[in-house]
């Protein structure tokens, strides 16, 4: 990480750390810290979109896919098996991970339109998956009491203990991200995304990091899902479609794809937006994020932070 | 100098009858040459003539059709380029394929990739080996910068250089990665006179190094004074070899050149 | 299960696969076109099939019109949406990256579904066949008269492409800007238009399709999607660019499609055609009939 990075993490931190304080004792607002709940959850998801898309340059419309599983393994395991959400989180990731790699090493030698066409389609398959298994899934109607969380042989009730929990997470993650962009690992991936042959001729094995990175951002993905599955405790097969795999990139559009900061700003951004002001549209709020999604990837297509002027236009991390 | 194109020497890289099809189209029609450890070797032929399909099919971007290449006595066709990479073959390209958004520092970091390890998890997790092996990285590429003379450009981005220097940059990528046969295609190629002449200053010293440079080039006037043997292909066949000098006076050489035009 | 009925079922399967696959084979044929001249996939493909039976549904229940009329009102309306899209949207975009022609078209996709569902709402719609009557029996199984028209507006649309892209100079100029986009812009065609042109045919094709499975399987608002990616999987199976190939794996596929819901599971039908479309992508995705020599050269 840069200077300039850890300075915005810390500050970052720092105002994700006292936000409740702030939030909490105004009545009208208070809620906002269950909204950003769900935006660290979110953010989770995205962090893994910007290294897959935005540095690696590997298209995935199957992401709400991945969150999915995370979640429906998570669900299943603890409210029909009695497992430890845990050690079912885990499990979840692990089934994340082998997915995508089954289905990444065939995909991924495809590029642009057809990649982005495949996993589209794998995502609406696993759709489909979890809307008919109704024995496991409980079909299109989906499953309820799903337990929730416990740390250190303490439940997790409030808002706010789970705040902190999904915010440690997304700051771990962060970092995470962050030292594997800033390494040879990064570089090779951000090779793949502009000249996918140098990079193969100067050594860069680029099949197996496409496929790797491809299978973190499931991992990430299926870890999200497993917290969503236990803060919300009930699952319905339709936050896991083709729409929400849509939002999902949106987020990271919004910020700006090649940039964890613009990762994590937008998922915030869009989430808050989401929550606070679109669902005045009901059911027309699908209009207004086309009406984003096109505003952006016309007019903004690195995203918010682009805007930001920098000094350094070369450290583009 | 003279000794080392004089001496039998063992061939770093020998292609035997390499055929390269495209549907229809012969560009390599049963090429049979050794490359002698050490030297600067010119590959040459008029427009089309298939060299660059040649340095394709040696660093892995293509498989030939037919034929086998050796790598040091190893065959290589057919295997995939960051392979070739690992063994020892690096290549610059005709039309300059840098990562333009990263930083020229960052070029040749990439450069060494074949020689360091750490995955994933080692850079996620950031393991001390991970700290010490880019610490060491970055070490080793500021060496490759200044062996070119881009020592003070590092923190630019790549796709902000001069084309002449974009050239310099990608022969810079390639050595970091250690070969023992590096490749230029075209590395002369819209270069002005002085740049070219720089440029030769460097292909020699690469080869003082003791890697083989291998070089397509159309600048005639460069390969006659840097190479030590002269390879003509035309229309995807080997019509001759020898030693600048021989080439200059060879008759089918002639009249390949001005027959084209 | 005695042989008569098994035979008559089978061919039943086998009738309404083989429609509802020309339908995809449409579909298909307008990725073709789009993708033939701009190598765009459009993910807003499949919504110009469900725009085609909601605008037939409200030409001929708002506004009256017989069903003939409203085919042809449908199809010119929605060849203006495809005409918009172009004009409006992707123009704009022509210096953008993959990823964000890819983001646009699906953006224009949730657009139109959103108005769709704006104007007409969630319900699905119906359309009287194009010809009244009882359906025709054939060994058992029975054929709607509204699958025979199908069978006629995909056989008609053929039939016109090959024509057009044959033998019409302005069918031959659409093909050069696609072969060659500098090239043909300096012997003097005019690209843009081309582009236009063929956002605009394959919007009216997809337009065709929607208007001619309407009486059979009804429509709504959010049917675009599945439509669009099996429509897409035909497209692929048959090999990118090629009408007769997309004819063929789009029957292909509607055969598929039909026996695993006659004797599999009729939850996963739609599974079917997306398994198939993986499949073509991963292991053959120059097409059944498209030769890899020729894919390596196309950038995908």
């Amino acid at each position: 990480m840069t200077p300039r990075d850890w300075r915005i993490f810390v500050i970052t931190a720092l105002f994700i750390g006292f936000f409740p304080w702030v939030v909490q004792p105004v009545k009208a607002i208070s809620h906002y810290v269950d909204v950003m709940v769900f935006a660290g959850i979110f953010t989770i998801v995205c962090l893994g979109i910007s290294l897959l898309m935005g540095y690696a340059g590997q298209i995935s419309m199957a992401q709400a896919a991945f969150f999915g599983i995370g979640a429906y393994t998570s669900g299943i395991l603890t409210a029909r098996f009695g497992l430890n959400p845990w050690a079912a989180m885990p499990a979840g990731a692990l089934l994340a991970a082998l997915v995508a790699w089954v289905v990444g090493i065939p995909a991924l030698r495809l590029k642009g339109h057809y990649l982005a066409m495949a996993t589209l389609g794998f995502g609406v398959i696993v759709h489909i998956v979890l809307s008919e298994e109704v024995a496991w899934t409980g079909g299109p109607s989906g499953m309820v009491d799903i337990p929730g969380l416990q740390v250190v042989g303490l439940k997790l009730k409030s808002e706010l203990g789970w705040y902190y929990l999904v915010w440690t997470v997304v700051f771990l993650v962060l970092l995470f991200c962050f030292h594997i962009l800033h390494s040879r690992v990064g570089r090779a991936l951000r090779a793949i995304h502009e000249e996918e042959s140098a990079a193969e001729a100067m050594g860069v094995p680029t099949a197996r990091y496409k496929v790797q990175v491809f299978v973190l951002s499931a991992v990430l993905a299926s870890l999200a899902g497993s917290f969503y599955t236990h803060y919300v405790t009930c699952l319905n097969p339709s936050s896991f479609n083709l729409m929400w795999s849509i939002r999902f990139i949106l987020m990271v559009m919004v910020g700006g794809m090649q940039s964890l900061w613009g990762a994590l700003l937008g998922t915030v951004l869009m989430t808050f937006v989401g929550n606070e002001w679109l669902h005045v549209f009901a059911d027309f709020e699908v209009l207004v994020y086309g009406a984003i999604l096109l505003l952006v990837a016309l007019f903004l297509p690195k995203g918010l932070v682009s805007l930001v002027p920098r000094r350094a236009a070369a450290r583009s991390i | 100098m003279e000794e080392i194109s004089k001496s039998p020497a063992v061939p770093i890289l020998e292609l035997r009858e390499v055929q390269m099809q495209f549907g229809g189209v012969t560009a390599l029609r049963g090429i049979s040459y050794g490359i002698p450890s050490g030297i600067i070797q010119a590959v040459i032929g008029p427009n089309g003539a298939g060299k660059t399909t040649l340095f394709h099919c040696v660093s892995g971007l293509l498989s030939p059709t037919s034929g086998e290449i050796l790598f040091r006595g190893r065959p290589i066709g057919g295997l995939l380029p960051h392979r070739i990479a690992e063994l020892g073959i690096s290549r610059t390209f005709q039309h300059v394929a840098l990562f333009k958004s990263m930083t020229v520092f960052e070029n040749v970091m990439l450069g060494r990739h074949p020689r360091t390890r750490s995955g994933f998890w080692a850079t996620g997790l950031r393991f001390p080996s991970m700290r010490r092996e880019e610490r060491r990285i970055a070490q080793e590429a500021m060496y490759y910068l200044d062996f070119v003379g881009l020592a003070d450009e590092a923190e630019l981005p790549a796709g902000a250089l001069p084309l002449g220097k974009q050239k310099i940059l990608e022969i810079a990528r390639a050595l970091a990665t250690e070969p023992s046969l590096v490749l230029l295609d075209e590395p002369a190629g819209g270069l002005n006179m002085r740049e070219t002449e720089e440029l030769g200053d460097l292909i020699r010293r690469i080869s003082e190094t003791g890697t083989t440079v291998a070089l397509v080039e159309h600048d005639m006037n460069l390969v006659m004074e840097i190479s030590h043997r002269v390879l003509v292909i035309h229309y995807g066949e080997h019509l001759a070899t020898g030693t600048p000098d021989e080439i200059k006076d060879h008759p089918a050489v002639i009249e390949a050149y001005l027959g084209e035009g | 299960m005695d042989s008569f009925t098994f035979g008559a079922a089978l061919l039943q399967y086998t009738i309404s696969g083989l429609t509802i696959g020309v339908i995809y084979a449409l579909v298909a044929i307008g990725y073709n076109i789009i993708y033939n001249v701009t190598e765009i996939i459009n993910f807003a493909q499949g919504e110009f099939v469900m725009l085609g039976g909601l605008f037939a549904v409200f030409f001929t229940q708002t506004i009256q019109l017989p069903v003939s009329a409203a085919f042809f009102a449908a199809v010119i309306v929605t060849g203006c949406v495809g005409f918009a899209m172009e004009r409006l949207v992707i123009r704009r975009a022509r210096s953008s990256t993959v990823l964000s022609l890819i983001i646009i078209t699906i953006a224009v996709s949730i657009l139109l579904k959103g108005s769709a569902m704006f104007w007409w709402g969630k319900n699905p719609y119906s359309l009287p066949a194009f010809s009244s009557g009882r359906p025709f029996i054939i060994a058992g199984a029975a054929v709607q008269r509204q699958a025979i028209w199908i069978f006629a507006v995909s056989a008609l649309v053929v039939i016109c492409l090959t024509f057009f892209f044959r033998r019409s100079a302005y069918g031959k100029a659409m093909l050069a800007s696609a072969d060659n986009p500098s090239a043909a812009r300096m012997v003097g065609i005019p690209v843009r238009q081309m582009i236009l042109l063929s956002f605009t045919l394959s919007a009216a094709i997809g337009a065709a399709a929607g208007v001619s499975i309407t009486p059979i399987s009804l429509m709504e608002y959010d049917r675009g999607a599945l439509l669009g990616l099996k429509g897409f999987g035909a497209a692929v199976l048959g090999g990118l660019g090629q009408f007769f190939g997309a004819l063929v794996a789009g029957m292909v596929l509607g055969l598929a499609e039909s026996f695993c819901a006659g004797y599999l599971s009729s939850g996963y039908k739609d599974a079917v055609a997306l398994v198939l479309l993986l499949l073509a992508l991963f292991f053959k995705p120059e097409g059944l009939f498209g030769s890899r020599e020729a894919a390596k050269l196309k950038k995908f």
